[in-house]
C-alpha cells in the first residue's frame, strides 16, 4: 500500500486580501514523481514555496512525513528543491554551489566531497562543468546543475520549479528520463511545477490542478486519465484546446 | 527485518558490500577504505562484492565508483560484480559500469603569466572605457543634432538623488575636513604666532584641492557605485536590451541623463563643500586660537581669490564627467547575475577614485606650469 509522505490538510494562501488557494487538500505518496498543474497566475509555484517552508500558509496544515511542517533554517534540510532559473550561487563555481551542503552538514573530507561533486555533475551530464561560473552556463544546464545541487544531501524528497520550461526538445527529454532513473533508482519522491504536457504524460503518476478563479483544487490523479475530464477546463488543459469565445 | 549493512574488505582481493548502505556510513566508508586500498599494488585484482546489496544511495554510490576508478587507473583490476535490481541500475547511473577516464589536471597559473593576464585585462578595461567615450561623444553630437531624441525628464530626478540628497554628507565630511585641517595647522601655527595664517591654509588647501576632491570622493561613493549597481542589474536583468529593441538607445536614455545631471550638481555641491570647509576652519580659529570671526574672514578673502574658486569648480566639472563616464561603463559591462554586478560595482568605484585622484595631480601640474 502506498504511504503519504506530505499531507496538505485545508491550505489557504496568498498575502492580504489576494487569496489564491483556498481551504485546499492533497497527499502525496512516497515515491511519486507528483505534478501540481495549472493555468499562468494559479500560483503552482507559490505553493511550492509553501511545502518548502519558504512562506507560512494564510490557513491549513502542511504535514511531511518524520519532519511535520515543513521549517527551514533548523538544520540539515531534509529534501532538495531546484528553483525555476536554477538559483546557483554566482559567486561560487558549480562544483563549489554542490560541495557546499556537503560540507556543512557531513563530516566528510574535502577529497570524498570532491568525488561526490563529480559523481552528481556525471549523474546529470555535466562532466567536466566542476570549475565553470553559473554564468558561463546555459539554461539548460543550470538547471542540470541545480538538479545536482538539490539530490547533494541524498534527499528522499526533492522538489523542482519548472524544471524542464524553456528547454529545447532534447534537453528537456533527458531532463525528464533523469527525473525518471532517479525516482527508480533511489525511490525519491518528485514534487514539480510544470505545464509542459509531454513531460507531464511522461514522468508524472499523480497531480492536481489548481484553478485560479474557483481557488481551489479542480482535478487530481493520473494526467493520462484526467485527459478524458469531462470538466471542460480540466480537458481544455490536457488537451491543449482554446477557451472557446462565448 | 532490516538488514545489517556491511563494508569488509577480505585480504585486499574482495570488498564485501552487504545490506542498506546509506549517505550516513560514507565518512567511514571512505577514510578507512581509501588508507586500506592505497597499499593494494598494480596488477592486483580486487572485487567489490555486491550480490548481498540490498540498497545504495548515490552518495555512497558515488564514492565506490571513485574508488574503483583510482583503483583501476593505477593498474588494478577493480570491478563491481554480483550487482542485482536496482543496485545495477544505480551503478549504471553513475557510469560505475565504464571505463574511467583520467582526470585532467589544470596547471596552476605561473607568476609571469598572471602579471601578464592582468596587464593585458588593465589595458583592455582602458579601452572599453576609452570606447565608451567615444560612443557618448557621438551621443552629444546625435543630441545635438537632435535635443528632444535625449531624455531630459531624467535629468531633474538625477540631481535631486545626486545633488540635493547628498547635501547634509558633503556638508559635514567637508566640515571635518576644514576643522581639522585647521587643527592640524594651529598646532605647528601657534609656535610661530601665525595663528591668522589657519585662515590662508584652510582657504587654499580647500577651494583648490580638497574642496573638490572630497566632495567628488564622496559623490563616487554615492552615485558612482549606485550607477554601476543600477546599469549592471538593468543589463543582466535584460533591461537594457529591452530598452534598446522599443527604440531607446542606452546612451541617450540611460548614460546621458547621468552624465549631465552630475555635471551639473557636482560643481554646486563643490561650492558647498568650500564654505562648510572654511567655516569648519573658522571654528577653530575662533575656539582654538582666539582669532575673530571678522579677521578670519577678511584673512580668507585677502588670501582666496576668485580664480582658486572656479578652478576647483573646473575640476568638479571634470570629475563629475569622469564619475558617470566609468560607473556607467562598468555597469554595462556587468555580465552574469548578482556578483557581476557587485564586482563590476567594486571595480567602478575603484577605478573612479584612481582616475580621480590622477585627474587632480594633472590639474595641479597643468595649473602650476601655467602659473594659474
Amino acid at each position: 500500500m502506498d504511504e503519504s509522505l506530505i499531507h496538505v490538510e485545508g491550505l489557504s494562501m496568498g498575502w492580504g486580501s489576494n487569496v489564491l488557494l483556498e481551504n485546499a487538500s492533497f497527499d502525496v505518496e512516497r515515491g511519486d514523481i507528483f505534478a501540481i498543474l495549472g493555468g499562468s497566475g494559479c500560483g503552482k509555484s507559490t505553493l511550492l514555496r509553501y511545502l518548502v517552508g519558504l512562506d507560512a500558509p494564510m490557513a491549513g496544515t502542511i504535514e511531511i512525513e518524520g519532519i511535520g511542517a515543513p521549517t527551514l533554517d533548523v538544520g540539515r534540510p531534509p529534501f532538495g528543491v531546484m528553483f525555476q532559473s536554477g538559483a546557483l550561487l554566482g559567486s561560487m563555481t558549480v562544483g563549489e554551489n554542490i560541495a557546499l551542503a556537503l560540507e556543512e552538514w557531513t563530516d566528510l573530507p574535502p577529497d570524498a566531497i570532491h568525488a561526490i561533486v563529480l559523481a552528481k555533475l556525471s549523474l546529470v551530464g555535466l562532466v567536466g562543468a566542476e570549475e565553470k561560473f553559473p554564468s558561463e552556463l546555459s539554461g539548460g544546464m543550470k538547471k542540470r546543475a541545480a538538479i545536482a545541487r538539490a539530490m547533494a544531501l541524498e534527499p528522499e524528497l526533492i522538489f523542482l520549479d519548472e524544471p524542464s520550461a524553456g528547454l529545447d526538445p532534447v534537453s528537456a527529454v533527458e531532463l525528464d528520463e533523469l527525473i525518471l532513473s532517479l525516482n527508480k533508482a533511489f525511490q525519491l519522491t518528485v514534487v514539480l511545477v510544470t505545464h509542459e504536457l509531454p513531460s507531464i504524460f511522461k514522468i508524472v503518476s499523480r497531480c492536481i490542478m489548481l484553478d485560479k478563479e474557483t481557488k481551489s483544487i479542480i482535478a487530481r490523479g493520473d494526467p493520462r486519465e484526467l485527459q478524458t475530464s469531462d470538466e471542460p477546463r480540466v480537458h481544455r488543459f490536457f488537451n491543449r484546446e482554446p477557451k472557446e469565445k462565448e | 527485518m532490516p538488514s545489517r549493512s556491511r563494508m569488509e574488505l577480505v585480504g585486499l582481493q574482495q570488498l564485501v558490500l552487504e545490506g542498506r548502505l546509506t549517505f550516513n556510513d560514507s565518512a567511514k566508508l571512505w577514510k578507512d577504505l581509501e588508507k586500506r586500498l592505497k597499499t593494494v599494488k598494480r596488477g592486483h585484482a580486487i572485487m567489490f562484492e555486491m550480490s548481498g546489496l540490498e540498497s545504495v544511495d548515490g552518495g555512497t554510490m558515488a564514492l565506490l565508483v571513485h574508488l574503483r576508478n583510482e583503483l583501476k587507473l593505477r593498474g588494478v583490476n577493480a570491478e563491481f560484480v554480483g550487482a542485482k535490481g536496482v543496485v545495477q541500475e544505480i551503478i549504471h547511473l553513475y557510469h560505475g559500469d565504464e571505463k574511467p577516464i583520467r582526470p585532467k589536471r589544470r596547471r596552476p597559473e605561473r607568476l609571469l603569466e598572471q602579471v601578464g593576464r592582468a596587464t593585458v585585462d588593465f589595458l583592455n578595461g582602458v579601452k572599453a572605457v576609452l570606447a565608451f567615450f567615444g560612443d557618448m561623444i557621438v551621443a552629444c553630437a546625435g543630441i545635438l543634432r537632435s535635443p528632444r531624441s535625449m531624455n531630459w525628464r531624467e535629468v531633474p530626478h538625477v540631481m535631486e538623488k545626486n545633488g540635493a540628497d547628498a547635501v547634509p554628507i558633503v556638508a559635514l565630511i567637508n566640515f571635518l575636513i576644514g576643522f581639522v585641517m585647521g587643527f592640524q595647522g594651529a598646532v605647528q601655527l601657534k609656535q610661530f604666532g601665525a595663528n591668522i595664517f589657519v585662515a590662508d591654509l584652510v582657504g587654499l588647501s580647500i577651494t583648490r584641492e580638497l574642496g573638490p576632491l572630497m566632495t567628488a570622493i564622496i559623490v563616487c561613493g554615492r552615485s558612482g557605485a549606485r550607477y554601476a549597481a543600477e546599469l549592471g542589474t538593468m543589463r543582466v536583468s535584460e533591461e537594457v536590451d529591452a530598452l534598446r529593441t522599443m527604440g531607446f538607445g542606452p546612451m541617450r536614455y540611460l548614460v546621458m541623463p547621468r552624465t549631465i545631471g552630475l555635471m551639473l550638481v557636482l560643481p554646486a555641491l563643490t561650492l558647498l563643500g568650500d564654505l562648510m570647509g572654511i567655516i569648519g576652519g573658522l571654528v577653530v580659529g575662533i575656539v582654538s586660537l582666539d582669532l575673530t570671526l571678522e579677521g578670519y574672514i577678511n584673512e580668507t578673502l585677502k588670501v582666496v581669490k576668485v580664480w582658486d574658486v572656479y578652478s576647483g569648480l573646473l575640476k568638479s566639472v571634470v570629475f563629475a564627467l569622469a564619475i558617470a563616464l566609468i560607473s556607467c561603463q562598468q555597469g554595462f559591462a556587468a555580465t552574469g547575475g548578482a556578483e557581476g554586478v557587485g564586482r563590476r560595482t567594486t571595480s567602478s568605484v575603484v577605478a573612479i577614485l584612481f582616475t580621480l585622484i590622477m585627474i587632480d595631480a594633472g590639474f595641479t601640474v597643468f595649473f602650476h606650469a601655467f602659473g594659474l
